[in-house]
């Protein structure tokens, strides 16, 4: 791999990927990713499709283990611990880094159910009130309490897409999480919809370090702080978003971001 | 000028991109030849090339209206990003400078009229060798333009220094004649403006110049002047 | 290419395009209406079979009950009432109805009027009521299944015609001559007349064809065969002619001929002789009449002749006596419900195969579906990807397409032979059924998981669900409708499976109703199928019809179990 246009002055990085790798059977996903990754701001991971940025997304709560022919190689530490070691458990993990997904996913069950799931498999809450509470602040961070609130026992299905997506994320929050990973959030969504989750990823950045996956240049430009670019299953560049959006260092960056990608 | 090796995939948005510096290339040339006419029509005391500069400034006036139009179209439609980004910037930036020049020949031209009336001044000779160094000046930036060459961009702005030095000797020369010899005192004003006016499209060159380097390397020359070597391999 | 070109090559092409779709469509059509035709025809054929069963011809006698007789000891002890000779009672009720038949064999005639087994309802009535001894009362039961089909009249055609003028009857010796001064039997012998030229005509066409044969047979033997039977018949068919000739002689009826009986006065005979001038008939009497003059006369013409039928004139007149006399009356066939299988189509019912298919059913939906669905959800969910799952895989889709019969085989070699199950037992019958049907629940239940979108997993999983939470409150959940319908599906398919039953002896004859309870599961049972198959078996006339009700019943209960399943899957949808 070549050069990685690296800002390296991020310090007490919340995530920090080392020599990362993920193959699929005989396939190299993706390999050599280092990166450090600050709490309390969002980065964004852009790239052409298949390019590996979901796949990296993935080792951080190693949801890649749930797929059987994936292997992940190097080291992916939060707060310094590595998460691939044998005594961590991958669900408390996935406890601690939520995940949000492109179509939004909530389960079939009322919109209470949804939010109230995490908490009650973790046993977070130790009463029916407790649980409203968890319910509540966390339906109301998603910026979502004021919709539902006179409807929690309806279906979570039967609000619209980008209400859906707020759900999901507020069912991410209810378990407390540290990290939440974000793969292409607003995909499937209307630009207004995309805005307020938008708005939310902005707020939602002063508890959480945020990682988002994302198609839309412009949204990464929005939304991040930071920005990584990949390309072939290779990191290409990392840096702060205004300067990868402004004056990219690398001709590969710099094509895909002006839209010159051959 | 293309920055850039690839063509753009949403073809209509890179030949929007190209007929955008095709034009501010197109202004720059118009403009260089004001300026090289505004300084003919002051050596040979042509008052007729001085009214055609006068009156192709209008044109030109025009033309900055135009590209302030196709960049306004181009953030809104195009959302340009990095280099794009960075050369519709400097286009508009680019052809707001070359307006102001024009307006500078324009101002030169002006004064050969007042400059017309009363015996050729001594200084034309000096004055006329700045006017060079600043049309050549002029040709450097817009070469650096056209071609996205740096080295002229970063020739272009030391040639400003030289022409800063220029002008203080005739402010002082011009100063001495006016003390020496009250009679030469307006066509000395005269000629003291035309000579503030060259400084002042020099100024105006290294501004382009500046906007090329930040076209081509993506850096705020000003800021990193400030903070290290201009000529630092970056 | 011009643009007027392009339109009309397009619009050739369009036509052709519509009229390809429309032909698509009346295809679609004509199958879904010759499937419907076909589906109308099997139900209306088996419907209109099935829809005599579902009546039936009641006798109601009263019917003494005897102290000495149905109670030997005197005790009214179950067991001395259970040693009383309750037939006996029951024929005495009979004869009572008809004192003037003495004859050893006509009273056995007049006998099978009924089946000897209403005597057991009749027991366990009178056991259950011991007070009933020595009362008089008015006992009920299916009239026996000869009788009961000649009243829907399933057994012979039957013309009444009613004659009026005055009739004179004289009696002896049993036979009595029916005189009419107006000589209204000339009707009748005409009739006769016809029905004998019609007979001579038949054999007459028997007798060519056997000419012809004998022409055609290549070796002697065979041709001189033929040629002996075409000379029997062309005698047989001039005597037949013979009797047709008025020779002022009386004209007789044989066996061979429609019966005539005439209803007169009260009672029946059945005539055996015309006089040639139409003024009396004469025969046996079957019913002895009341009067020796009467105003008018019915003659019953049954154009089945006695000697083709199992039911005689004498029973035709008695049970016509019996109607008449008001102690026939029809109604819902119930005894089909409340009865277990029988030999005497009257008694038989379905009772007993219906429990047996549902103890069946439950022991092969208690076995298979749990042990399908959770196979499928670990092999969907949890079981690594390798050459061993993929056998599995592949073995399991094998299993689906093996011949039932192979699994009943399997179930008389293991389940009765190495572990000595009992036979015949719903409870090995439910086990070889649900092996049959796990390959059907397992792919259907697969099938159902993998429909579950992967972003419910993912949702599950981001959140820190376990797999197996994941699995169980969120896959399952959502795959239930899908896994009961293919579950359903297969429990229909076992529920109509015979094959697989023969083999391990739940072909059997089971009179007994099976308890509906954990006992029943190793009693001797018998399926709803296998019924039909025995049934449709049957000796009895009367058991074709019953064979049809007994396939409606299964319909009805495999219609019932769908519907069922649709209503717990819209309960399903409708939580998730």
């Amino acid at each position: 791999m070549s050069t990685v246009y690296h800002d390296t002055k991020i310090e007490n990085a919340k995530v920090e990927l080392d020599n990362v790798g993920v193959t699929y059977g005989s396939k190299t996903a993706v390999s050599g990713v280092a990166l450090r990754i600050p709490d309390r701001s969002v980065t964004a991971f852009i790239g052409p499709s298949g390019c590996g940025k979901s796949t990296v997304l993935r080792t951080i709560n190693r949801m890649n283990d749930t797929i059987d022919i994936a292997r992940v190689s190097g080291s992916v530490k939060i707060d310094g611990e590595e998460i691939n070691s044998k005594s961590v458990d991958p669900v408390v993990l996935r406890a601690r880094v939520g995940m949000v997904f492109q179509k939004p996913n909530p389960f079939p069950k009322s919109i209470y159910d949804n939010v109230a799931y995490g908490p009650r498999i973790h046993g977070l809450a130790s009463g029916k009130a407790e649980l409203d509470a968890i319910v509540e602040t966390s339906l109301k961070k998603a910026g979502l309490w004021n919709e539902v609130a006179d409807r929690l026992d309806q279906p979570g299905t039967s609000l619209s897409g980008g209400q859906q997506q707020r759900l999901v994320i507020a069912r991410a929050i209810a378990v407390s999480p540290e990290v939440i990973l974000m793969d292409e959030p607003c995909s499937a969504l209307d630009p207004i919809a995309t805005a307020k989750i938008e708005e939310l990823i902005d707020e939602l950045r002063e508890n959480y370090c945020i990682i988002i996956v994302t198609h839309s240049m412009a949204q990464a430009a929005r939304v991040s702080q930071m920005t990584a670019f990949f390309h072939l299953g290779d990191l290409v560049e990392y840096g702060p978003t205004e300067a990868i959006f402004t004056n990219p260092r690398d001709q590969r960056t710099q094509d895909y971001i002006t839209g010159r990608f051959g | 000028m293309n920055t850039n090796t690839q063509t753009h995939t949403v073809k209509s948005f890179g030949e929007e991109l190209d007929r955008l510096s095709d034009d501010v290339a197109r202004m720059g040339g118009l403009v260089e030849t004001l300026v090289s006419d505004c300084l003919q029509a002051v050596m040979r005391r042509d008052g007729e090339l001085a009214d055609s500069v006068i009156e192709r400034d209008r044109q030109v006036d025009q033309m900055e209206r135009d590209i302030e139009k196709r960049v306004i179209r181009l953030f809104a439609l195009r959302q340009p990003m990095a280099t794009d980004l960075r050369m519709t910037i400097a286009a508009y930036r680019i052809s707001h400078e070359l307006e102001r020049v024009g307006d500078l020949a324009k101002n030169i031209a002006r004064r050969c009229r007042v400059l017309n009336e009363s015996e050729p001044h001594e200084m034309t000779r000096s004055v006329e060798r700045m006017g060079r160094l600043v049309i050549s000046q002029m040709h450097e930036v817009l070469n650096a333009f056209s071609a996205g060459s740096l080295d002229d961009a970063h020739s272009a702005m030391k040639t400003d220094d030289e022409i800063d030095e220029i002008y203080n000797s005739l402010f002082r020369e011009l100063l001495t004649y006016m003390m020496e010899d009250a009679r030469t005192i307006s066509p000395s004003t005269q000629m003291l403006f035309v000579a503030k006016n060259l400084e002042r499209i020099g100024d105006h060159n290294t501004n382009i110049a500046e906007m090329v380097h930040y076209v081509l390397t993506g850096e705020d020359w000003r800021r990193d002047r400030s903070m290290s070597d201009p000529d630092r391999e970056s | 290419m011009t643009s007027a070109d392009r339109q009309s090559a397009v619009q050739k092409r369009l036509l052709k395009r519509y009229r390809d779709e429309a032909r698509f469509r009346a295809f679609g059509i004509a199958a879904i209406v010759f499937a419907l035709a076909m589906l109308a025809l099997l139900i209306g054929s088996i419907g209109s079979q099935a829809i005599s069963a579902f009546t039936v011809n009641e006798l109601t006698l009263r019917v003494e009950l005897d102290a000495e007789r149905v109670d030997p000891a005197g005790d009214r002890s179950p067991d001395s009432l259970r040693r009383g000779s309750y037939n006996g009672v029951l024929q005495d009720a009979l004869r009572a109805e008809f004192p003037t038949v003495t004859e050893r064999e006509d009273l056995r005639d007049l006998f099978g009027l009924y089946t000897p087994l209403v005597a057991a309802r009749l027991l366990n009535q009178v056991a259950d009521n011991p007070d009933l001894v020595g009362q008089t009362i008015d006992f009920t039961f299916p009239i026996s299944d000869h009788a009961d089909l000649y009243l829907k009249g399933q057994i012979t055609g039957r013309e009444s015609e009613v004659l009026a003028g005055g009739f004179t009857i004289s009696r002896a010796d049993g036979r009595a001559t029916i005189i009419s001064e107006a000589g209204v039997f000339a009707a009748v012998r005409d009739a006769v007349r016809a029905d004998l030229d019609l007979r001579a005509d038949a054999i007459e066409a028997r007798a060519e064809r056997y000419e012809t044969r004998s022409e055609a047979a290549g070796d002697a033997a065979r041709s001189e065969q033929s040629s002996q039977d075409a000379e029997a018949a062309r005698q047989q068919a001039a005597a037949l002619r013979a009797l047709t000739r008025d020779d002022g002689g009386d004209l007789e009826l044989t066996p061979q001929l429609p019966s005539r009986l005439v209803r007169i006065a009260g009672g029946f005979v059945s005539v055996d002789a015309i006089s040639a001038d139409g003024r009396s008939v004469s025969g046996r009497i079957l019913v002895d009449g009341d009067a020796d003059t009467a105003a008018s006369a019915e003659v019953l013409t049954l154009s089945v002749p006695q000697a083709d039928r199992r039911f005689s004139d004498a029973q035709i007149a008695w049970t016509e006596a019996l109607q008449a006399r008001g102690n026939v009356s029809e109604g819902f066939n119930t005894w089909l419900f409340t009865n277990a299988d029988s030999r005497e189509p009257e008694l038989a019912g379905v009772l007993g195969a219906m429990i047996g298919t549902v103890l069946t059913i439950a022991v092969t939906m208690a076995l298979a579906m749990p042990i399908g669905v959770f196979t499928a959800i670990y092999l969907e969910e949890f079981a690594p990807k390798n050459r061993l799952t993929d056998l599995i895989e592949v073995n399991i889709n094998n299993l689906a397409a093996v011949p039932s019969i192979v699994f009943g085989l399997l179930g008389l070699a293991v389940f009765i032979n190495t572990f000595g199950l009992p036979r015949s037992a719903p409870l090995v019958g439910g086990m070889v059924l649900a092996l049959m049907t796990l390959p059907t629940i397992i792919i259907s239940a697969r099938a159902a998981l993998k429909a579950v979108p992967p972003s419910i997993r993912e949702a599950a999983l981001g959140v820190g669900a376990s797999k197996t939470q994941t699995v169980f409150h969120h896959v399952l959940p959502l795959s239930a409708p899908g896994i009961l319908t293919g579950s359903i599906i297969g429990m229909a398919q076992a529920m109509g499976e015979t094959a697989p039953l023969l083999m391990i002896g739940m072909v059997a004859f089971i009179a007994d109703v099976p308890s509906l309870s954990l006992d029943g599961l190793t009693e001797p049972a018998t399926v709803m199928p296998v019924q039909i198959f025995l049934w449709s078996d049957g000796a009895e006339r009367a058991f074709e019809a019953r064979t049809a009700a007994a396939i409606i019943v299964l319909l009805g209960l495999m219609i019932t179990f769908n519907a069922l399943a649709v209503f717990l899957r819209r309960r399903f949808e409708t939580r998730w």
